[in-house]
């Protein structure tokens, strides 16, 4: 209780830091916007498929997560306040505050960037519910994987091109799954149709979240 | 609260580069002790191993609170610690910051502990400018506050004195005396003035 109380203070003081500074929020929906515009006047002219437009949303939400959900631990080293946190707080709380802090980020960004994608790539698709369940769930997991490779890369040098780089096989079912769920919504409407990736995503999420619980200990004590 | 530190051959090294060996002491409520060496000896490294932040290659720390002892992950509630590396969230004001650190350390009602550290630092008044706004000193006596906040057993000051002025000197030195006589400081220092406030030293050299 003390630990989920603790996860929660230093949520809402990376929020408050966050408010003030706006770096990983603008940082990812800026390279969402920019992609977006950029994708949609290449392919604009010659209508692409559903099918493609389902993997170039998860594409453009990935990648654009990527530019920004490692600020949460490389803020606290680079300003000198990681042996400060980790004076006061204990490591799981830390792990837990951190990925509620860069779960609620992604859930800005798809809130932003999704309906702009609808809008802007003419797409459309029938099972609304199922779709914000599977950008729900993929989110989950997506924000545990990125949370904890943000803290492993935290205190090396090269820590964006690192970042990028490991993240990419370890969130790579998210991207699949959350693409082959777009897909079928795109004609299905209930969310049997894609119980398969939901569960899935749900499957994936929880495997990320137990693992890094157990393994962040090890990670933030050098 | 009854605390002893006992170290015992502590090695470290960084790769294959071996900062200093074989560091032994014992420290114990109303002792002091202070850690020297010439810059870059690794005063601050055995500081941080002491503060449970970093390990050290070899060698034991043994500490033991009220007879029992504990674990390196656990003794972060007894320990206050001041270092130029430690830093305080600029961002936010110090007393969103003091808040912070307060619920952290399940403090139930800090205001008024707050309010008595700022006035003790001589910052009264500005705890709702933000931190990226104080000076280089006003930061160090800010930094005093986070360490005194939770009444620590053990304080740690790397460098305790670095950017104050006179007064503000004087205040730390208050603080020194006032923590040891009855529980446990430690020093890391170069400065002649300070090391009065060290019973034993320690000297660091590779
Ligand atoms: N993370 C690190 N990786 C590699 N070497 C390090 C690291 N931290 C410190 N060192 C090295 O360890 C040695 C001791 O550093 P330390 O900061 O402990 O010295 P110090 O005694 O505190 O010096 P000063 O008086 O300047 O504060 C230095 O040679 C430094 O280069
Ligand atoms: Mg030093």
């Amino acid at each position: 209780m003390q630990l989920i109380l603790k996860a929660f203070y230093i949520f809402q003081k990376d929020i408050r830091q966050e408010f003030k500074t706006r770096y990983a929020i603008n940082a990812i929906v800026l390279f969402a916007v920019v992609t977006l515009t950029a994708v949609s006047f290449s392919i604009g002219t010659f209508a692409a498929g559903d099918e493609v437009l389902a993997a170039l949303l998860w594409i453009i939400l990935f990648f654009s997560a990527m530019s920004g959900l490692a600020h949460i631990f490389v803020r606290e080293e680079e300003t000198h306040t990681s042996d400060t946190l980790k004076l006061v707080a204990p490591p799981m709380s830390i792990y837990l505050g951190k990925y509620l802090f860069n779960f609620f980020l992604l859930l800005l960004l798809e809130f932003i960037t999704v309906p702009l994608f609808f809008a802007v790539m003419n797409f459309s698709i029938s099972g609304v519910w199922p779709f914000l369940a599977s950008l729900v769930l993929g989110s989950f997991g997506l924000s545990a994987g990125a949370t904890m490779i943000a803290a492993i890369i935290s205190k090396a040098s090269a820590k964006g091109a690192l970042f990028a780089v490991l993240s990419f096989p370890i969130l790579l079912p998210v991207l699949i799954m959350g693409i082959n769920a777009t897909r079928i919504v795109i004609r299905e409407e209930s969310f049997a149709a894609i119980s398969g990736p939901l569960q899935a995503l749900f499957a994936y999420a929880v495997v990320v979240v137990t693992a890094s619980l157990l393994l962040f200990d090890f990670v933030w004590n050098e | 609260m009854e605390l002893e530190i006992s170290a015992k051959g502590i090695n470290k090294y960084f790769g294959e580069k071996r900062i200093f060996k074989d560091i032994n002491f014992d420290v114990r409520n109303g002792e002091s002790i202070a850690i020297v060496g010439h810059n870059g000896a690794g005063k601050t490294t055995l500081v941080r191993i002491l503060c449970g932040l970093i390990r050290q290659t070899d060698g034991s720390i043994r500490y033991t609170v009220d007879g029992k002892k504990i674990e390196r992950e656990n003794i972060y509630p007894y320990i206050g610690l001041v270092g130029p590396y430690l830093e305080l969230y600029e961002e936010l004001t110090a007393q969103e910051n003091l808040d912070f650190f307060a619920k952290m350390r399940n403090m139930t009602n800090p205001q008024a502990r707050i309010a008595e550290l700022m006035e003790k630092v001589g910052l009264s008044g500005r705890e709702h400018d933000e931190v990226k706004t104080y000076s280089s000193g006003m930061r160090q006596r800010l930094k005093y506050v986070f360490a005194l906040l939770h009444r620590p057993t053990v304080l740690v000051l790397d460098e305790p004195t670095s950017n104050l002025d006179k007064e503000g000197t004087a205040t730390v030195y208050q603080i020194m005396q006032e923590q040891k006589k009855d529980k446990i400081l430690i020093l890391a220092t170069n400065d002649e003035a300070d090391l009065k406030y060290g019973d034993k030293q320690i000297a660091v050299n590779s």
